[in-house]
């Protein structure tokens, strides 16, 4: 079959549930999850870039580009987090944090 | 069936093959790497989508540089595989949702995008370059977004390195602001000690202290 | 609107505000002159409307009006026909004389400037309250009465047992006024107005209207407004059960028993059963009603009188009976006979307590009659003054309360509504008791042997009056009071006696009540009265013939003996008489109903709300039970905060995909 809109927006769900079962999956690891982060943000930027195309909007482009800056920003700090976070507790275990236990 | 549509179903075949191993992978390196897979493919497609510029950006940063970053924190950090490893598939609920998500998209999706083929997207000038539209729109409409992002960027690389900062705990420095700050007082104190008369007929009194009075502590 | 009706009702008013409001400015030489020189005016003025009246001129309109609604206005109005100058000339005259005697008797007292406020308060409120021609205004001086009459009984408000007696003087006086209220809205209700011109004027359409009470039988209109105007009237005028509150009134000092508790705000209710004459008319069964109270009134107080040691507490007594017996008349449609009676009751009942003041005066405030006697040789003009007053008050040939008494037997004999019977036997029994508490207490007090000075135990009547109660040494003598006080005595006296003989014919069977008082062809008493009536010599003559006259004999007899002669009987007798004896003595278990049942009752439910209501329901239910639903709910709540990471992260993605389920499902 001719390539439609449809290919791109599904491989973008795929991707993204994918993402979602990788949270629920890897509860134990942050930096597995952080990662899923990434790929869910990924099939964001595939469906932007899609209909971009598809539309003949280079605004989806762009957007697509703020999104990258915030995601590569949102990644360092999540990462500096861990890394202080493993300092204090020598696990990267999500299950050990629960200081905020109401 | 064409060429591009072959391609597509290639990288987006190792787009979700990588994108699986990410998850289930029990060494986080090997998650890591995986990960570089997916974005590699993911650039492969939106190159067929015609963003090229898009999809150099995404190999340069996000693999380039999110990616390294993501391994240097990896192998820093010495993790216990088996305590940090993967936890149980709680199967039912982790694929029900997944599923469920998926469908839900999906549904979207043959509602009504159904139709839309690539020969109907609008036709691109010959001499198109994906670049220069961008960076056209980019400096033009968008250029207050651009500085934010801009600023964004900044925020991130201060928070980052206030967030992971330790002073050591041993070095001694001057504090310039205290210095100017200080008072005679705060240094110098004056005291009054009344001077200790001798009297001659004190066969009793001590020996060594006694030309100098206790001053007053 | 002439320029007396105004004096008379204002200048007291303006005597009390002086008094009241400037009375350390004044002293108490001007309290008492500014006060007296009020009551004076409005005596005049009275006098001079009561001449003006009886050339024919009467009035019927407003001052001011107070405040005006849709279709009724109410206000401030004066309605001067022979009734109200009756009224009037009676109460201010017994009011100036308890002025010009309070000076002697309060003369160191502190609260003297006070005392003459109030005392001149009551008159302006009485006058309001005779003058009205609605029944807002009489309402309001109906109350206004009542809150004096507390101001006066509990004037020395540092005695516990005073402030006991008129809190229980207002609320008795309360109860009467909730039914006063329920009749007045009847009136407002079914008559459409509240001026007694327009109410009377439409009573007769209204005379065969049935009301429903309570979704149950149906009653005559007339009988249930007459019958909750009249528990007012039983209130004020302490008829019974509503009559516990004037012994206990008896803790004020004494010119005020005289001028409120003798003469004027008790018989308020007596007026204004007389004034409401056209709408009593129309209803037998209310009738019947009054002359039963009032006959029980009559009868069974003149027996608790028969067994108190405190004078004034036999006096009080008295008071009561006299008060049944204008009921009585009143229920025979003899209206004019208890306004008569009224009348000459205000003279010698105050010419009484009056006496007795003086009598506590010389004791040294000893009120106890077992520690006086003799006292005739020491009080000469008190003892001759006080002897008028008990031939008044027994009703001897030619002295008023002969006349007026006798013509409320006869009319009652002649009545024949239900209850009648009763009624005659009650007033005629009532004769001989009379006689024998007021000379009982006339022997005890004037004659005999001196016994003031030995010690004495203290009945439960002077139990209340310890402050005052200096009594007199064994080597002291009594002393005869000041002419302020001696002087209004003579005064009264003479009108005991004159008044009766000079006035029964014109007020009676002549034309002077004329319109003001209404009669029915059907209640013939009166009629009848009159055919009899052959002039005030020849009733005197004849009253040798009749039983009352030989009643009053045996009364007077018999207290000679058990008191003068052989006192020895009267032990004999209590103790055969016990259980009497102590029913007497508790004034019938009344007292100790109205604490355990209404005042334990009300305390009972107080504290069952209090408890259940307010601490189990409201606080603890309520109040508390909110704040612990919170606190549950909160503690429910607290637990979807894990702190996990995780936890939340599925949390939002299950809701991420709720959201789109209930968004695409309908699409589909």
């Amino acid at each position: 079959m001719t390539l439609s809109l449809a290919h791109f927006l599904a491989l973008a769900a795929i991707l993204f549930a994918l993402s979602v079962v990788g949270i629920f999956l890897n509860r134990r690891n942050v930096i597995v999850m952080l990662m899923s982060i990434e790929l869910m943000l990924l099939a964001v930027n595939i469906n932007f870039i899609a209909f971009s195309h598809f539309l003949g909007d280079a605004a989806g482009q762009v957007f697509v580009f703020f999104i990258m800056t915030v995601a590569a920003a949102e990644s360092a700090i999540g990462l500096a987090i861990l890394v202080v976070l493993f300092r204090m507790l020598d696990t990267v275990d999500a299950q050990e944090l629960d200081s905020l236990k109401g | 069936m064409s060429a591009l549509t072959a391609l597509f179903y290639v990288f987006a075949a190792m787009t979700i093959f990588a994108a699986l191993r990410v998850i289930t992978a029990r060494n986080p390196v090997h998650s890591a790497l995986y990960l570089v897979l997916t974005f590699a493919s993911a650039a492969a497609i939106w190159m067929i989508l015609k963003a090229e510029f898009l999809a150099i950006v995404l190999v340069l940063v996000y693999v380039g540089a999110v990616m390294v970053l993501f391994l240097f924190v990896v192998m820093m950090l010495d993790i216990n595989m088996d305590s940090g490893g993967r936890g149980f598939w709680r199967s039912s609920v982790a694929i029900f949702v997944g599923i469920a998500v998926a469908l839900e998209l999906a549904a979207v999706l043959f509602l009504y995008f159904r139709g839309a083929s690539i020969a109907d997207a609008p036709a691109l000038p010959a001499d198109y370059n994906n670049t220069k539209a961008l960076g056209a729109l980019l400096y033009t409409e968008y250029v207050y977004p651009f500085e934010i992002a801009a600023v964004i960027l900044l925020v991130a690389i201060v928070s980052a390195i206030a967030l992971t900062l330790r002073r050591r705990k041993d070095v001694r420095y001057n504090d310039p602001s205290e210095a100017v700050r200080t008072r005679a007082a705060d240094r110098l104190r004056m005291v009054s000690v009344p001077p200790v008369v001798r009297t001659a007929a004190s066969p009793g009194a001590p020996e060594g202290d006694a030309a100098d009075g206790e001053p007053a502590k | 609107m002439k320029t007396a009706y105004l004096l008379a009702a204002f200048a007291p008013l303006v005597g009390a505000i002086v008094a009241g409001l400037f009375g350390r400015q004044v002293g108490r030489a001007g309290a008492h002159w500014v006060t007296i020189i009020g009551v004076a005016i409005s005596f005049a003025a009275s006098l001079w409307t009561l001449f003006d009246v009886l050339t024919g001129n009467t009035f019927d309109g407003p001052l001011y009006t107070w405040a005006a609604f849709d279709n009724l206005s109410i206000q401030v109005g004066f309605l001067i026909d022979p009734l109200t100058a009756t009224m009037m000339c009676v109460v201010t005259s017994v009011s100036l004389m308890v002025h010009i005697y309070t000076i002697g008797y309060m003369a160191d007292d502190p609260g003297y400037q006070r005392f003459f406020s109030y005392i001149s308060l009551f008159t302006f409120s009485m006058m309001m309250l005779v003058m009205a021609n609605n029944f807002m205004q009489l309402f309001f001086g109906w109350e206004a009465v009542g809150l004096v009459s507390y101001l006066l009984i509990g004037f020395w408000y540092t005695r516990e047992s005073a402030i006991y007696a008129n809190l229980k003087a207002f609320l008795v006086n309360r109860v009467g006024d909730f039914g006063f209220v329920l009749g007045i809205g009847l009136v407002l209700a079914y008559f459409g107005s509240l001026d007694y011109a327009q109410v009377f004027a439409e009573a007769p359409k209204l005379a065969d209207r049935q009301v429903n009470l309570w979704g149950m039988t149906q009653w005559s209109l007339m009988t249930v407004t007459c019958i909750c105007l009249f528990i007012g009237a039983m209130g004020k005028s302490a008829q019974f059960p509503l009559h516990v509150w004037l012994p206990d009134s008896m803790e004020g000092p004494t010119p005020i028993s005289a001028l409120i508790h003798a003469a004027t705000m008790v018989t308020a209710g007596i007026f204004m059963v007389s004034r409401m004459s056209p709408l009593f008319e129309l209803s037998d069964t209310a009738l019947s009603f009054v002359m039963v109270i009032g006959a029980i009134t009559a009868l069974f107080m003149g027996f608790l009188g028969i067994v108190q040691n405190d004078i004034k507490r036999v006096v009080a007594y008295s008071t009561l009976s006299q008060l049944g017996y204008m009921t009585v008349a009143l229920a025979a449609s003899a209206y004019s006979v208890a306004i008569f009676h009224l009348m000459t009751h205000a003279f010698f009942k105050a010419l009484l307590f009056l006496g007795a003041g003086s009598v506590i005066i010389g004791m040294h405030h000893d009120q106890d009659m077992r520690n006086m006697g003799g006292l005739r040789k020491y009080m000469p003009v008190t003892w001759i003054t006080f002897l008028v007053g008990s031939l008044a008050l027994i009703g001897t040939p030619f002295f008023s309360g002969f006349y007026s008494k006798d013509m409320i037997i006869e009319a009652v004999r002649y009545s024949d509504i239900p209850g009648a019977r009763f009624g005659y036997f009650a007033v005629l029994a009532g004769v001989f008791v009379t006689a024998l508490y007021t000379f009982r207490m006339y022997f005890l007090v004037f004659h005999g042997q001196p016994r003031w000075g030995r010690v004495h135990g203290h009945g439960h009547d002077a139990a209340g009056h310890d402050d005052h109660h200096h009594g007199l040494g064994p080597g002291d003598t009594p002393h005869e009071s000041p002419r302020v006080v001696t002087v209004p005595l003579v005064l009264l006296a003479i009108a005991s006696v004159v008044s009766g003989a000079l006035w029964i014919e014109p007020m009676l069977f002549g034309d002077f009540f004329a319109d003001s008082i209404h009669v029915d062809g059907r209640h013939g008493a009166m009629a009848t009265l009159a055919e009899h009536w052959h002039g005030w010599v020849a009733l005197g003559t004849h009253a040798l013939q009749t039983w009352p006259f030989w009643l009053a004999l045996a009364g007077v007899v018999t207290a000679w003996f058990l008191y003068m002669v052989k006192p020895g009987v009267l032990a004999a007798i209590a103790s055969a008489f016990g259980p009497i004896y102590r029913l007497l003595d508790n004034k019938y278990y009344l007292d100790r109903i109205n604490e355990i049942v209404f005042a334990g009752g009300a305390r009972l439910i107080g504290r069952g709300l209090w408890r259940g209501g307010d601490q189990t329901f409201i606080d603890g239910l309520i109040v508390n039970g909110s704040a612990r639903l919170t606190a549950w709910f909160s503690g429910v709540l607290r637990l979807a905060q894990t702190g996990h990471l995780n936890t939340y992260a599925i949390t939002m993605i299950i809701g991420v995909a709720l959201l789109m389920l209930f968004v695409i499902l309908p699409l589909l």
